[in-house]
């Protein structure tokens, strides 16, 4: 029996390195984020069911979601990190890779497509020298499509940050980004 | 005679939010007052059921009848949920927010009254990210309600108690569906769930829970202070109620207007939409919704209402109509759709998952010119398919099915110049 114990000696080292990297994981996220995340898990019956708002808290601190972050979420929340990766990447308001400091959401939805909007966005693309789902060089923009923002009586529409921008000309997205340096050119 | 408008009385021509003092003064609470610890929960609902309300987020279910399935008696003492489904995502509908951003007390009044009717103690309001200014203004109305003795615990004085809780979404079409929105609202990724168990039974955390639309629920608090018979002689066919009807595409003045249910779709289109843009002539056009079957030109005449359109081939839907022009593309229309439910599939099952891709792929296909003649076959074999009920988890991909199988129906011969003509036709000097 005694050739066992070196395996479980290695064993209690491995678990006694991973407690100690997991208690530093709480070390990752800020007393703010801790105590937001907290206040939401006092409302639900257990840890795991404040997954998506402890997801939107720290986006709402860091703008994303990194993959140190969500590793700590998941910590705290007493669930797996693939677990909780699965609820982040089904949202698509959840960010797991970092996005400029306005979101442009544009409509490609069926009463902005009638009204012109795939046009609306290479007027964007071109304004801002980005696709769909990239964010310009000097970390400004995030262009991302959007579904029907209920707003189609004044199609097209998009949102700029949290501003929502009705009846969208190509003229108005030439004056709204028109200071941008772009790349476009 | 002034036509009776309940839902957008306080709705201003600025559009500019009721407050708590402008919606008491209009006659605002007087539903909550006449109701709380004045009539039995179940005295609300028999007056819920004898109106004939029907769920204005598409399906048309009878309210009265879905709440009914709530068990009532509640040995256990555990919570019951009610949920205003607020995630308005549906392409082509937009009055959901204008109820919110116009008259948010309207919601919360209607709220209370439905979770008292069904003695729910938490009730959830489940927006969507994007609704900012809806977000802000219910959440004030809920803490003016608090202050006013309107929520939280023993409401008026009575022994009746309720907290409302606004949730903000993090994304995705499918968290409207409504066992979808329980998987949300509980932290979880928001896959459908099967029926049976349905949510009346065990829903949010396996307790009993409503979910009803935001234009439901705003109706509620004026059936019951204003009765039964009342909201059924407001409609001009044989479904009670007015109607958030909506129009949206090519057309002089889109917008969104409560109208008596049953209004003809005539009248919505020409007297309040202004009929077609100058240039632009009607071809057909979805009656509430992206997941609706077209109609066409010789439907116009149709009252719109749930039974009327159903049995025309189609669905009312939301009651949002959205117009194709003869200078838009229908290929290029029902790709738009196809491509959206694609991308919107939760993932969960196979028929969804990899059906809508598929379609849209075709559809693709045809409109940039590289369609084949058995394209149309597969797409029929898909319709038949993924169209039928039952052979997927939810509701979503037959839903998708529904402008597709109609648009191949009244368009296919356009679907068949994009094949024969190896191009699109609207393409070259159109638009799309």
């Amino acid at each position: 029996m005694s050739d066992l114990i070196p395996i479980v000696s290695v064993a209690e080292a491995a678990l006694s390195e991973e407690k100690a990297a997991l208690s530093g994981l709480n070390a990752v996220l800020s007393e703010a984020e801790l105590t937001a995340i907290d206040r939401e898990i006092s409302h639900v019956p257990y840890r795991s069911a404040a997954a998506i708002d402890a997801l939107k808290i720290v986006q709402s601190h860091r703008g994303w979601v990194s993959d140190e972050n969500l590793r700590a979420i998941a910590h705290h929340l007493e669930m797996s990190a693939a677990e909780l990766e699965g609820i982040a990447t089904f949202y698509n308001l959840i960010f797991r890779r970092p996005v400029g400091n306005k979101v442009i959401l544009l409509c490609n939805s069926i009463s902005c497509w009638i009204k012109g909007c795939d046009n609306l966005q290479k007027k964007v693309s071109e304004q801002l020298g980005v696709d769909l789902g990239q964010t310009t060089p000097d970390n400004r923009y995030t262009l991302l499509p959007v579904t029907c923002l209920g707003a189609c009586d004044k199609a097209p529409v998009m949102m700029v940050g949290d501003d929502l921008h009705e009846d969208v000309t190509e003229q108005a997205v030439q004056t709204l980004f028109g200071d941008h340096g772009g790349g476009g050119e | 005679m002034s036509l009776d408008r309940p839902l957008t009385r306080n709705v201003r021509p600025d559009r500019s939010p009721t407050d708590l003092a402008a919606y008491e003064a209009n006659g605002g609470y007087r539903g909550l007052h006449g109701a709380i610890g004045k009539l039995t929960p179940s005295d609300c609902l028999q007056i819920l059921k004898n109106s004939n309300l029907r769920g204005r987020g598409g399906a048309g279910f009878p309210t009265g009848m879905k709440w009914s399935f709530v068990p009532m008696d509640n040995p256990s003492g555990g919570h019951k949920y009610l949920i205003c489904n607020a995630d308005e995502m549906e392409p082509g509908t937009f009055k959901d927010r204008l109820l919110m951003e116009c008259d948010p007390h309207q919601l919360i009044e209607g709220m209370i009254l439905s979770a008292y009717t069904i003695q729910a103690d938490v009730a959830y309001i489940f927006i969507r990210a994007e609704y900012i200014k809806a977000t802000q203004l219910l959440r004030e109305a809920i803490a003016a309600c608090h202050d006013k003795g309107y929520l939280g615990k023993n409401i008026l004085g009575t022994d009746y108690s309720l907290e409302m809780h606004v949730h903000v979404s993090a994304g995705r079409y499918i968290c409207g569906e409504e066992t979808a929105l329980i998987s949300a609202l509980e932290g979880k990724r928001a896959n459908p769930r099967a029926k049976p168990p349905f949510p009346q039974v065990s829903g949010l955390w396996g307790r009993p829970t409503i979910v009803n639309n935001v234009e439901t629920l705003c109706n509620v608090h004026h059936i019951i202070e204003r009765g039964a018979d009342w909201f059924q002689s407001l409609g001009l066919t044989a479904d009670a109620g007015t109607k958030m009807y909506g129009v949206s595409g090519r057309v002089k003045n889109p917008g969104c207007w409560e109208l008596p249910i049953g209004t003809p779709v005539r009248e919505i289109l020409e007297d309040y939409a202004g009929g077609m843009e100058d240039g632009y002539q009607l071809r057909g056009f979805l009656p509430g919704g992206g997941s609706t079957d077209f109609l066409t030109t010789e439907h116009l005449d149709l009252a719109m209402d749930y039974d009327t359109i159903g049995k025309a081939g189609s669905r009312m839907g939301t009651g949002t109509m959205i117009i194709l022009d003869d200078k838009t593309c229908p290929v290029g229309f029902v790709k738009n759709l196809v491509e959206f439910f694609a991308r919107e599939s939760c993932g969960f099952c196979t028929p969804c998952r990899d059906g809508l891709p598929w379609c849209a792929q075709v559809l693709d296909d045809i409109e940039q010119g590289r369609g084949l003649q058995e394209d149309m076959d597969t797409l029929a074999r898909q319709v038949e398919f993924i169209g039928a009920m039952g052979n997927t988890h939810c509701a979503l991909a037959p839903g998708a099915m529904e402008p597709l199988a109609s648009g191949m129906k009244y368009f296919r011969e356009d679907f068949q110049r994009h094949i024969d003509g190896a191009g699109c036709p609207w393409c070259d000097g159109g638009i799309h």
